[in-house]
């Protein structure tokens, strides 16, 4: 049950118990975080679970993924190295403390 | 009490006994009649990757089952877009010089890296800051155009609704001169026909029409060269790096992609609407006791009515998909329509759940690269509507039976009779 911080673009934090196995755009939809849509349930194929990374987790979960992954994100607003699809980042115990900003809207 | 939209009984009849290898889906008269569905159902089940020998846009496959769609679609590498290999859309004449067609080019129709530069270049205009910008225009607009209606007489919705609010909007996001904007519906509804539907007689017209469009387009793009960029598609355009190599068929091309994308698209889910209103009164109810269902209400009425119909792709090599054998060149057809009523995928698919889980999980915007590049903007101005609807309104009445669009592309009304009730 690792404890994931959601960040909206205004500063506001959601701290949710996530089940391990989930993904980071599950864990925030089933608990109604603000920010993240997860439009096409899961697949990296829209584009509205983007979230940016700090440094120091990128370098534990690493970058976005080659693949439909970068190309998503290529294509999204405000994306940078920083940036993942939230529905790509698989949580398990090691994620305890894992803080994911998000952007203004999903789009 | 709701009621679906039921096919015509011999449509269900023959759906259901005719060999399967003989199912054609683009037949545009199913489209007039809405008797889709069972055919749709039958492939779902029978065969989801179906390949129809002939029509007349040709041999084509179809793709028609929620997650196979999704597998196409985000599968760019081997289903290409790009003009050069073929069309994005069934009838290659829509935007392809054959057949009495113009070629037609856009980033629709292309395949990375020019694509992603090309979006880029266009995607700022519906950038969150842009969309808050826009909202109050969109209210004050729709308010307006409200209190215009007539109560207790019949109109149609579409002239009355869907075509103005959805042109008055991309009037705004060209920056278009505003008295002259009837003619972006005109230039909308010809790029997706061809002769013999009622909007042109022959491919001349309709290539004399284009051209028109083209020269309007032209002038204000070295207007716009001149001035200061600001926050408009023809400015943004004339400003941006990526684009000055531009020649006139690649301008006419992007040009008709953002007027096609951004105003036929959003009318049909205008008028879809009403119809939804009209044949679930229970759930037009529902969603005026509680406004926060708003929040699924707006994507439920955008999959429900699926204002795009198809997507095509072309396979640039043989792929063997779920084991059919597509081989390099054949045209792949993905129904947004009939994905989005897979009973596997959504409950209850055929009906309009105000409060349906999961709405956001459609097909209508399409998935992957060429993911529906306005879909926001569509979302905000169909909630601006619905949010009027439901203050207004007790009940909103079609009378009579609505005339379709007459194509496999645009899944749409031309004329619905309505009645309001407050």
């Amino acid at each position: 049950m690792p404890k994931i911080t959601y960040i909206t673009s205004t500063g506001v934090e959601h701290v949710v118990d996530a089940d391990s196995g989930v993904s980071a755009m599950q864990a925030a939809v089933s608990h109604r975080v603000p920010g993240i849509d997860g439009d096409c349930g899961g697949v990296a194929a829209c584009g509205t679970c983007h979230v940016w990374v700090d440094q120091n987790w990128l370098d534990r979960i690493g970058p976005a993924r080659p693949g439909i992954e970068s190309e998503m994100l290529a294509l999204t607003d405000g994306a940078s190295p920083f940036s993942r699809l939230a529905c790509q980042i698989e949580l398990a115990d090691l994620h305890e403390g894992l803080v994911l900003r998000m952007p203004t809207d999903q789009h | 009490m709701n009621a679906a939209v039921k096919p015509p009984q011999h449509h269900v009849e023959r759906a259901r006994t005719m060999p399967l290898a003989d199912i054609d889906v683009s037949d545009v008269t199913l489209y007039q009649q809405e008797a889709l569905a069972p055919y749709f159902e039958r492939l779902r089940r029978e065969a989801p990757v179906h390949w129809c020998r002939d029509s007349l846009y040709g041999g084509y496959w179809s793709i028609t089952r929620f997650h196979d769609i999704v597998a196409i679609d985000t599968n760019h590498k081997q289903f290409s877009s790009d003009h050069t290999n073929g069309s994005f859309v069934l009838d290659d004449t829509t935007l392809n010089a054959v057949d009495g067609g113009i070629s037609l080019p856009n980033f629709l129709g292309m395949d990375p890296p020019v694509h992603d530069l090309h979006r880029m270049a266009v995607s700022p205009i519906v950038a969150p800051a842009n969309l808050l910008r826009f909202e109050s225009l969109i209210r004050s607009r729709t308010k307006e155009l409200f209190d215009s209606l007539p109560t207790g007489s019949t109109f149609n919705w579409v002239e009355q609704v869907s075509i103005p609010l959805t042109t008055m909007m991309l009037a705004t996001l060209l920056d278009f001169p505003f008295e002259d904007r009837a003619r972006l519906t005109r230039w909308s509804d010809i790029v997706t026909t061809r002769p013999g539907y009622g909007l042109v007689d022959s491919w001349e017209q309709r290539t004399a029409e284009l051209m028109e469009c083209l020269a309007y387009f032209q002038n204000l793009w070295d207007q716009r060269q001149k001035l200061p960029p600001k926050a408009d598609l023809i400015s943004m355009l004339a400003h941006s790096p990526a684009m000055q190599g531009l020649t006139p068929t690649d301008f006419i091309g992007m040009l008709v992609l953002l007027i096609v994308g951004g105003n036929d698209t959003t009318r049909s889910s205008m008028s879809g609407s009403a119809m939804a209103a009209h044949l679930y009164p229970a759930e037009f109810a529902k969603a005026k006791a509680d406004p926060a269902l708003l929040a699924s209400v707006v994507p439920e009425v955008i999959r429900w009515q699926t204002p795009i119909s198809h997507m095509r792709r072309t396979a640039i090599e043989d792929v063997e998909f779920r084991g059919q054998a597509i081989r390099k060149g054949d045209k792949v057809v993905m129904w947004y329509l009939s994905g989005n009523r897979d009973e596997e995928v959504i409950e209850r698919p055929h009906d309009f759940i105000a409060d349906r889980p999961n709405a956001r999980r459609h097909l209508s915007f399409g998935f992957g690269i060429h993911r529906c590049l306005g879909n926001r903007l569509a979302e905000l101005q169909i909630r601006v509507l619905w949010e009027e609807m439901l203050r207004r309104y007790a009940t909103i009445e079609v009378v009579g039976e609505p005339l379709r669009v007459p194509s496999n592309l645009i899944h749409g009304y031309l004329d619905i009779q309505t009645r309001l009730h407050a």
